[in-house]
């Protein structure tokens, strides 16, 4: 009873956070019902008994991915009234899109039912008594997934680097800080010693 | 007995459980702020507060008084909801991540598989309680302090995200009670010191490790030598500029549960938890109630004590500039970490005995 009512609770509240997602009209609130949404998401996988996946989801998508989406749309200078405008120009492109997208849900879910829910289930490639997820998903993905799991590893390296590439640029008239070369300056290169006789005083020319 | 298996039962003992620990955490952080401010004070050879009552005992609760019968000002410019969200969130987020704690054999709220990445998660949340209530003061110094917290709280998870594999691959689990007692037996079987004798050689990974995870304990909680988001010298507060009564007193609130969370933390994942050190063969012999009650106190003993160093790092240690502070989180913690797990890793995997 209690995985029912938790069930219907996080699915509405994923259900309604989605809609608000593309109908709130500040894009710092959409981004916000965004998180809720993967929040609820997770719960949903946390009852599928998929506790892993669950947390993983949280942290990858709301703990890293969702704070990113939320730090550029708060920096964005949005203009609200220009935001609206294309609205009624871009409706019929986003039914098309948006039908598309609906009517082959349907259909895999159509397709879902008719075979049986269950006759779609692929057994397990690794017996799950007495193995937490965790561990049944490592076997898997270390063994028989394991170089589809490495290029994937690759391809993100690759992307790591090319923005960091395309981001980092050091131009050569701003000062920065090189703590290697701050912690290494001694007297003799930091302190030059000008002449200077006591008594006589010094002209500012001389110092220079 | 039986009743207590029904969901009715589930659901009432499930909540006596969430509202003792809460209201425990709660009064022990109103005598934890004023050991904080106690011992910040006898290191500059002050008094501290001690008018409200003996010693100042009741300091805490003179000051929450404060807090909540001052009045709530909104700015006028704010985002309403958003703005009054954002303390909620944090307090909230502060205390469920304690759901996972385990604070004796067995007296765990939810006693889950993957602990120590629910902890995490829930950890890496709270990084939005301080976005969401910068943005929506709508005020430009509130939003940049958001700003500099924020990328200063995702900077640090990632190293103590990768301590945290250090210690998940020695342990061989992700549950925080299967953790803990693998740590059980001898002082050396804690995983600061390598995690017992079959695996002593990781002593030489696990103890940085530990002091990596202390240090990014500091800054995850933005506590000084780290705390530039709120800086009082050289910034206003940061992102709470714009926060008065309750809504402030609820940051301050999910500050601190916060930090003893951390000091939990490194208690359960470097310092044994709830072991002594010593083996406890003598408790078997006792009624489980009072033996789980000394391994109670044992974990609350080692809490005090990290909080304690918390809190003398504050009166010892000099403000990080934000460039040394990135540099030592990026440059530093980041790489050191990555290394350590590749090195248990190998450990694990090609040693004897491991």
């Amino acid at each position: 009873m209690l995985t029912g009512i938790a069930f219907y609770l996080l699915a509405a509240v994923a259900v309604v956070g989605g809609l608000m997602v593309v109908t709130a009209k500040n894009p710092v609130h959409s981004v916000l019902w965004l998180i809720l949404t993967f929040f609820s998401s997770a719960g949903l996988f946390v009852l599928l008994g998929a506790e892993f996946l669950a947390m993983l989801l949280v942290v990858v998508y709301v703990g890293a991915v969702a704070v990113l989406f939320l730090f550029v749309v708060m920096m964005l200078d949005v203009d609200f009234v220009r935001l609206r405008e294309g609205y009624a120009r871009y409706l019929p492109l986003a039914a098309i899109v948006a039908g598309i997208l609906l009517a082959e849900m349907i259909m895999i879910s159509l397709v879902v039912v008719q075979g049986g829910a269950a006759a779609n289930a692929v057994t397990p490639a690794v017996a799950t008594t007495d193995m937490t997820n965790v561990e049944a998903i490592g076997r898997v993905l270390y063994t028989d997934y394991v170089y589809i799991f490495q290029a994937a590893g690759i391809v993100l390296l690759i992307a790591m680097i090319g923005a960091i590439v395309l981001t980092l640029r050091h131009k050569p008239n701003v000062k920065r800080q090189k703590a290697h070369d701050q912690v290494n300056r001694d007297r003799k290169t930091a302190v030059e010693v000008k002449g200077a006789t006591t008594g006589a005083g010094v002209s500012a020319e001389d110092l220079i | 007995m039986d009743f207590w298996s029904t969901p009715l039962g589930w659901t009432l003992i499930t909540a006596g459980g969430i509202l003792l620990v809460t209201v425990g955490i709660l009064i022990s952080l109103a005598f934890l702020l004023l050991a904080d401010r106690k011992i910040w004070a006898g290191v500059q050879m002050r008094k501290g507060p001690n008018v409200v009552g003996p010693f100042g005992l009741l300091q805490s609760f003179a000051d929450f008084f404060k807090f909540v019968l001052k009045e709530i000002v909104v700015p006028a410019g704010a985002d309403k909801v958003i703005f009054l969200l954002a303390p909620l969130l944090t307090f909230i987020l502060a205390f469920i991540a304690w759901a996972a704690i385990p604070f004796a054999p067995g007296w765990v709220i939810s006693d889950l598989n993957v602990g120590i990445l629910y902890i995490f998660a829930i950890s890496s949340l709270g990084v939005y309680g301080i976005i969401m209530g910068g943005w929506a003061s709508n005020s430009k110094y509130p939003f940049l302090g958001s700003l500099r917290s924020a990328a200063q709280m995702v900077s640090y998870e990632v190293s103590i995200g990768l301590v945290i594999i250090n210690v998940i691959l020695l342990a061989g689990t992700m549950n925080l009670t299967q953790i803990v007692t693998q740590q059980g037996g001898w002082i050396w079987n804690w995983f600061a010191f390598g995690g017992g004798l079959a695996t002593w050689p990781t002593i030489v990974v696990m103890f940085p490790m530990a002091i990596i995870f202390f240090i990014s304990a500091l800054a995850e909680t933005n506590r000084p030598p780290f705390d530039l988001p709120e800086a009082e010298s050289e910034l206003v507060a940061g992102y709470q500029v714009e926060y008065s009564s309750t809504p402030y007193l609820l940051f301050m609130i999910g500050e601190y549960a916060n930090i003893v969370f951390m000091c939990a933390l490194i208690s359960l994942l470097f310092f044994g938890g709830w072991h002594p050190g010593f083996p406890t063969d003598f408790l078997n012999d006792w009624p489980e109630f009072v033996a789980n009650l000394f391994y109670f106190l044992v974990f609350f003993t080692k809490i005090i004590f990290w909080f304690a160093m918390i809190a003398m790092v504050k009166a010892f240690v000099p403000r990080y500039r934000y460039d040394q502070l990135m540099r030592l989180g990026w440059k530093i913690f980041l790489p050191t970490s990555l290394v350590a797990v590749v090195i248990v890793a190998a450990w694990r995997v090609f040693a004897v005995g491991a």
